[in-house]
């Protein structure tokens, strides 16, 4: 994860003669090891139960490997009657990719505002942001479901993805806005003395040197929409229209003991996120941590 | 003399015409700052403020959707707090569940940390391993879950039977389903642990060096240098975590439906069914303003006990 660069210690390094040194050293190895046996084993057991037959996932005690690696459980749950997860994975991701743009756009303009530009109000606007992350979202979930209802909105993607270009989210715009105070005033200055405008700063300088977060953002969007069940359980009411994890929660209502079919689709909406958290994981432990720590 | 004055007098030039300039730039600034934040303005005047308002006028009225809300005063309230069998017991099952997850999650994620915080061979392997769970997406860990407490061909108790423990129906029993979804739960402290872990690496080297010359031993350093200067990162995971525990939804929602005897009919399960099964808009308004306050309640008292317990390294700037 964090890789460090002091020196670690192994094996080798220790000094067997000092046996309180010797006895933490393996101490600390063994619950490391044991603990995460016990952290990862359902994940590995959510594996290999989608690699099983019907009838092997109901016994007792369960067997710990499937018999026959029954990789087929993955397209016949994909192609399951009466289940639509081509659609809903294109939802899905039509959903994903649109709140991502919306989100980037949105928060990183608020969030240059809020950072650069001295303005009468800025800091009760800013403080009123922050004040609406701890709101719990069923406060306004009611009126704007009564609202979306009267546009016909109801049912459509637009409650999911249309709130976001308004600002993005008040953590992302938080997160953004620590970023950019941190960026040299010069680098700012220079651009305004070439002639530059605010719009062209925040495109060419702002958004190319914010990188890091910006990823972080977008993956923690990735996630939070990957994942979110609530929104679409409330707006979309067509089957057709699902999200994965609705569509997930449909499977396991109608057909709760098809479990290896079940457990193969559960674990096909895990993989992308075990991915993503290997390729940016840099950036979302950073995110984790500016979030838990700076605030 | 006269260059003097000459010098004066296009200084006072200078001046108005830089105050001109400033006055204009002032100007521009709070334009285009606004034009800025106007997406986050709109967004908060028309998804938040304007619905905050609407959902407040809904908490007094009959309101099915069908048709036109009915101004019934505090009729939704005096009916919730007195009438409505199942809203205080959701409040109880949702600070009972708060109460032991959150705690616990931090105990755990924060032991998992001082484990972590080593310097040996093949740690940044073992962080992930901690970690992986909490990117498991909730729906795919309620199916899960769900499997591996089944009481007939589950993995716990699988595991139970090599210890001659008889099966048990985890989440089919009143007494236990409440407690195991803490226990699901706390698959997810690799979260925690991460920021611990980070505020472990934040702390100063020089101020455990300093102990030790004064003679502290390792127990001494926990206890009044690693405990203390981690209390602002654990008051702030508390904070944050009691918000997110009383919003409990999915869980109950996917694996228990509340159930068994709304043994885990979480507060916001109830809100649900009331809103978008029963229709109950107004009654549903009631109970989300309620949440509201309650959380602003809980989140000033933990923020007024943090005095007592919140250790800040600069204590002047303490906000």
């Amino acid at each position: 994860m964090t890789e460090d660069r002091e020196v670690t210690i192994g094996f080798g390094d220790i000094s067997w003669r000092r046996s309180g040194q010797a006895f933490r050293f393996i101490f600390s190895y063994i619950l490391m090891i044991a603990g995460s046996l016990v952290f990862l084993m359902p994940l590995f057991w959510m594996f290999t139960t989608s690699l099983k037959d019907q009838s092997e996932v109901y016994t007792f005690p369960p067997d710990f490997f499937p018999k026959t690696w029954l990789w087929s459980n993955f397209p016949n749950g994909w192609n399951y009657p009466n289940m639509y997860f081509n659609q809903w994975l294109g939802n899905t991701l039509f959903i994903t990719i649109m709140v991502m743009v919306g989100v980037l756009l949105s928060s990183s303009l608020c969030a240059y505002g809020f950072a650069r530009i001295k303005f009468p109000g800025r800091d009760i606007w800013f403080m009123a942001v922050l004040a609406s992350i701890m709101l719990p979202g069923t406060v306004t979930l009611i009126p704007l479901y009564v609202a979306y209802a009267r546009i016909g909105w109801l049912d459509t993607f637009n409650p999911l993805i249309i709130p976001v270009y308004f600002g993005g989210g008040a953590f992302n715009i938080f997160l953004l806005r620590q970023f950019f105070k941190n960026i040299p005033v010069e680098l700012e200055e220079a651009a305004i003395l070439d002639g530059a405008g605010r719009l062209r700063i925040w495109w060419e300088i702002f958004l190319p040197l914010s990188r890091p977060v910006l990823a972080a953002v977008a993956v923690f969007t990735f996630q939070g929409v990957w994942n979110d069940f609530y929104g679409p359980l409330i707006f979309l009411t067509t089957p057709e229209k699902y999200t994965l994890a609705l569509g997930i929660n449909m499977f396991k209502g109608m057909y709760s003991t098809q479990v290896p079919l079940m457990m193969a689709m559960s674990f096909l909406m895990v993989i992308p996120m075990i991915f993503v958290f290997f390729i940016a994981q840099r950036q979302m432990i950073r995110g984790v941590i500016l979030s838990g720590i700076k605030a | 003399m006269t260059s003097i004055a000459g010098t004066a007098s296009s200084q006072n030039r200078v001046k108005s015409f830089v105050s001109a300039l400033t006055a204009t730039k002032h100007r521009r600034d709070t334009i285009e700052g606004y034009l800025f934040i106007l997406p986050v303005v709109l967004g908060l005047l028309i998804f938040t403020l304007g619905p905050m308002v609407a959902s407040l006028y809904f908490s007094f009225t009959k309101f099915d959707i069908l048709s036109s809300p009915i101004w019934i005063g505090l009729g939704n309230y005096i009916t919730m707090f007195t009438q409505d069998q199942y809203f205080w017991l959701s409040c109880k099952v949702t600070l009972i569940y708060a109460f032991t997850s959150v705690p616990l999650g931090i105990i755990g994620g924060f032991m998992l940390a001082l484990l972590l915080n080593q310097k040996v061979k093949g740690i940044a392997f073992f962080r992930t391993c901690f970690y992986i769970p909490t990117v498991v997406p909730a729906i795919a860990s309620a199916v899960l879950w769900s499997w591996l407490m089944n009481p007939d061909y589950g993995l716990i108790n699988a595991a139970l039977a090599i210890l001659h423990i008889p099966p048990y129906s985890f989440l089919g029993q009143p007494e236990t389903a409440l407690p195991s979804l803490v226990l699901m739960s706390l698959w997810g402290i690799g979260g925690g642990m991460v920021i611990y872990l980070a505020g472990l690496q934040g702390i100063p080297e020089s101020l455990y060096e300093a102990a030790k010359i004064d003679g502290a031993n390792e127990w001494d350093l926990f206890w009044h240098i690693t405990i203390p200067m981690m209390t602002p990162t654990v008051f702030f995971n508390l904070v944050m975590g009691l918000i997110g525990a009383f919003q409990v939804f999915i869980q109950a929602f996917v694996m228990t439906s509340g159930g068994p005897l709304h043994a885990t009919y979480f507060y916001n399960l109830m809100l649900y069914e009331r809103a978008f099964g029963f229709l109950q808009m107004g009654m549903a308004s009631s109970m989300a303003w309620f949440l509201c306050v309650f959380i602003l309640v809980m989140t000033l008292l933990v923020f007024r006990s943090s005095t007592f317990w919140v250790f800040y390294e600069t204590g002047e700037e303490n906000q």
